[in-house]
């Protein structure tokens, strides 16, 4: 009836595990009692879980995004404290196999729950205003996208309190992922929630590159995107391109797990390097769809905040192309020491090189742009700054990787987690931190407190150095890494050191949560009554903050470069049309909700083995979507009168922002570059 | 599932003014296109498994002892003339005939059917002789391809089953006429997909 799942898979004899859930539990028993007590269910469902608002559902992305950040950075601190505690035969407070399941957990969250939907949420909330469009080409597909990540994040958490987690490492590996060694569910959890996720990510992929190509403003060209919307197109094409690769690679680990197939195996004929080979051919291109839009945040802040164009506009799209197709042939540049001899590890050396030479480009077009101009020191600024510095280190330390001779030393030692943190977390976070702080007041209507995410980022940037440069260190005097304990005294200080840059981060997080709080107590000190907080250049800062839902009671027309700096310039900015006429949206839909649900379903029931409630399940999930398409809902139209009523608002509002002189000197004093 | 949810609402984002048609087909067909050519990469990464797998025999049969290409010629022919089939509906539907849309879906159905009733015979017939795909990394390569082929063409199935209901139902519709070129594009392609399969998993296997 219930396949493998009994109550023996509750793991009450882990305190730690045990005391999470109870904190959990009662933390979600005080979320739905707040929600009950101030009669906010009906608002949440019509306003924002059945919403195909392209904004709503970014900002749900974020929300689960920071949520996860929280899980995965619990797993890091309990991490670093169990290894400052087992050294010199101590043992510490972690038994292997959940100190396995933690980095595991680590991970998979911090990648494929935690940077993701961050990614995934800038790019749903900006990209569509950015091509001044009213919403993204398949919006309903945009909304089950986000519950498939949710199912995913659903099924991760799970794990926490029914079963376990995937002792493998994130990348898991046959043949330990295989049935043989991981005999338990860890494995079949993680399959699952990446998978389902995956499957939304793809999609996600496909309604952006749709969006970009067919929804543009009439008029706007190709290469006259803003190039935050060019960084995203360049990662939803390595998407499309990648992420059935995994999707592929899992489903062959799956058969090997449930079907007895030999795909992976050691033995009767499989292959488990050509497991390692697969993942990485999604995993490289995996890393630059992380990163590339962290870059397209670092240029729109850099050109907004020092009142110029961004130096290079052109170079940048290209040497984002550049990284994106590099990217897909460098990827055994992870096993280099699996033996595939000179020849092809010095190609991939090579090929891996090669990439830091569009990511310099770059580098020099951000210098270029901050030259001469003059460079406002808000928080994202800070991000940005900060990112140069720490980008570079970590770029150099992966061309010291890509070296297959030097690679032979340090593969799997702490010297590459040093430098994947160290690009990941000062490129990619840092970049998503950064592109929160920019485009917070276009999606709420007020800015953030420029104190706390200064703070936040001080405690951020010198906590990572911290954490990780012994981390470098270790990795030279040869400690791997998954390592639970350790017994070489020379080892001992960096340990000490690395757990206070994770003390230091945690003040970081501390400083974001604060500065959240502060900013939502003061918002009526921060009101964004211009729509245009930083006087930036482009669309999305040319209509309200936050914006009506159809986004644009008028389509830009024509819109080149910087097009809202060229109209505040012409003075064509803020000018209300001779007349509005109707506007077509679509309507809310429940169905993403009930078919994310009904996935987690049949991915919990694949995990436990209980067949039934495999077929039930998938049945279910189609018959909804057939449902769904047997209404051919297509939507309704808002009357002119209202967009006249909306907009009529907006700019009485406005026209006493836009009356004073401190914002008609701003754009005065725009410099043309 | 994921061939399924393109057929997405009507285009917006464009001004309207009360009276017009919105015309969202040509948006959702080239979104089906872009999933497509993702269904197109994990196909391509599954043929690559096998390729590294086709040797791996394991003191088990090789393709030269077990396929039957007599056979699978008869699939390959059941699926190749569903493709034709389709296309006959698709110009019944430009002539606005509904009952012909209906028939030729009809005889495409069944054509699609009896290539999976014979692929699962195959399938049936390896296992009982103890080929199954525990038997080695070849035969595990294979039925993981063939596999996923099947399972598509089962759920090309599953939909157009759902398409005959809708235009029984609604007639031929734009929205209607948008997937039925959307699952055009999904049968044609795994057509396409097909012709690989039976050259590379079948010809060069009896070689």
């Amino acid at each position: 009836m219930f396949g493998k799942l009994s109550l023996d898979a509750i793991p009450y004899h882990e305190p730690i595990v045990m005391v999470t859930i109870a904190m959990i539990a009662l933390g979600g028993i005080a979320l739905i009692g707040a929600i009950t007590y101030f009669r906010k269910w009906t608002y949440l469902w019509t306003e924002w879980l059945t919403s195909v608002d392209h904004k709503k559902i970014g900002v749900m992305y974020i929300i689960v995004a920071m949520v996860m950040l929280l899980r995965g950075f619990a797993d890091a601190i309990m991490m670093r404290t169990q290894l400052a505690m087992a050294t010199g035969g101590g043992e510490g407070y972690l038994p292997p196999e959940h100190y396995d399941q933690i980095f595991t957990a680590h991970g998979v969250i911090m990648i494929i729950f935690m940077a993701m939907p961050f990614f995934t949420g800038l790019m749903n909330i900006v990209l569509p205003l950015q091509i001044g469009a009213r919403d993204v080409a398949f919006p309903f597909l945009n909304s089950l996208s986000f519950w498939l990540l949710v199912s995913g994040v659903a099924l991760v958490n799970i794990s926490l309190g029914v079963g376990e987690f995937a002792k493998t490492g994130w990348v898991a590996y046959p043949p330990l992922a295989g049935i043989q060694y991981s005999p338990g569910v860890g494995v079949d959890y993680y399959i699952w929630a990446l998978q389902i996720s995956g499957l939304g990510t793809t999609l996600t992929g496909v309604n952006f590159l749709a969006t970009v190509l067919k929804m543009r403003a009439p008029g706007m060209k190709l290469m006259d995107m803003p190039i935050f919307t060019w960084t995203c197109t360049w990662a939803n094409i390595l998407i499309v391109a990648s992420f059935p690769i995994l999707t592929a690679t899992l489903a062959l680990l799956t058969v090997d797990r449930y079907l007895d197939f030999h795909i992976f195996t050691n033995e009767l004929g499989g292959n488990p390097m050509m497991y390692v080979n697969l993942f990485w051919a999604w995993g490289h291109p995996e890393v630059y769809i992380l990163i590339l839009p962290a870059f397209g945040v670092f240029s729109e802040v850099i050109s907004t905040f020092t009142g110029k164009r961004l130096f290079g506009h052109k170079s940048m799209i290209y040497a984002s192309g550049a990284i994106s197709v590099l990217g897909f042939g460098v990827w055994l540049h992870h096993f280099f020491t699996m033996g595939s001899g000179a020849s092809v590890n010095t190609f991939f050396g090579l090929a891996t090189m090669l990439i830091s030479i569009p990511t310099g480009v770059k580098l020099f077009n951000w210098l270029f742009t901050i030259y001469q101009g003059r460079l406002r020191f808000t928080a994202p600024v800070c991000w940005t700054l900060g990112f140069m510095i720490t980008f570079s280190i970590g770029g150099m330390t992966g061309v010291l990787l890509a070296v297959p001779g030097a690679d032979f030393v340090l593969h799997n030692s702490l010297f590459v987690i040093a430098h994947f943190h160290n690009v990941i977390i000062g490129g990619a976070v840092f970049g998503y931190i950064a592109g929160f702080a920019f485009w917070f007041p276009k999606a709420f209507g007020f800015t953030l407190n420029e104190k706390w995410g200064k703070a936040a980022f001080w405690f951020w940037i010198s906590g990572f150095y911290v954490a990780f440069m012994p981390l470098y260190a270790l990795g030279f005097m040869g400690m791997t890494r998954r390592l639970n304990s350790s017994t070489n005294p020379a080892w001992e200080p960096y340990l000490y050191v690395a757990v206070i840059g994770a003390v230091l981060i945690l003040f970081g997080i501390a400083c974001q949560l604060i500065q959240l709080y502060v900013s939502i107590r003061d918002r009526k000190q921060n009101m964004d009554v211009t729509g245009d907080p930083w006087n930036a250049h482009t669309l999305e800062w040319s209509t309200s903050s936050p914006p009506p839902f159809y986004n644009f009671a008028t389509l830009p027309v024509n819109a080149g470069l910087d097009a809202f700096t060229e109209a505040k310039r012409d003075g064509s900015a803020y000018k209300a049309p001779a007349k509005y006429s109707a506007i077509h949206m679509p309507n809310n839909t429940a169905t993403g909700v009930w078919m994310g649900a009904l996935i987690t379903v049949f991915g919990f029931a694949m995990i436990w083995h209980i067949w039934w409630l495999v077929v039930a399940s998938l049945v279910g999930t189609i018959a909804v979507f057939v449902a769904h398409a047997a209404r051919d809902d297509q939507g309704y139209m808002v009357p002119a009168e209202e967009v006249a009523r909306i907009e009529g608002e907006r700019l009485k509002a406005m026209g006493l922002a836009t009356g004073s002189p401190v914002h008609g000197a701003r754009v005065e004093s725009f410099e043309r570059v | 599932m994921s061939s399924h949810v393109l057929n997405a609402d009507a285009a917006h984002g464009h001004d309207h003014g009360h009276e017009e048609h919105h015309d969202s087909g040509p948006m959702t067909v080239f979104g089906f296109w872009l999933y497509l050519m993702t269904d197109c990469i994990l196909f391509a990464s599954i043929f690559a498994a096998f390729g590294v797998l086709s040797n791996n025999f394991a003191g088990g049969p090789s393709g030269h002892d077990i396929f039957e290409l007599n056979y699978v010629l008869g699939e390959t022919a059941l699926l190749l003339f569903s493709s034709i089939t389709f296309g006959f509906a698709m110009l019944a539907m430009y002539k606005g005939n509904k009952n012909g849309v209906l028939a030729w879906l009809a005889i495409t159905f069944l054509l699609g059917l009896g290539f999976i009733v014979m692929e699962v015979n195959e399938f049936h017939l390896l296992v009982s002789e103890g080929f199954g795909p525990q038997r080695s990394g070849f035969l595990s390569g294979f039925f993981a391809l063939v596999g996923t082929h099947g399972l598509h063409v089962t759920g090309g199935l599953i939909w157009m089953a759902v398409m005959m209901y809708q235009i029984n139902k609604k007639g031929i519709t734009a929205t209607n006429k948008t997937r039925m070129s959307c699952l055009s594009l999904f049968w044609h392609f795994l057509d396409v997909v097909w012709i690989c399969v039976f050259t590379v998993v079948y010809l060069l296997g009896v070689l």
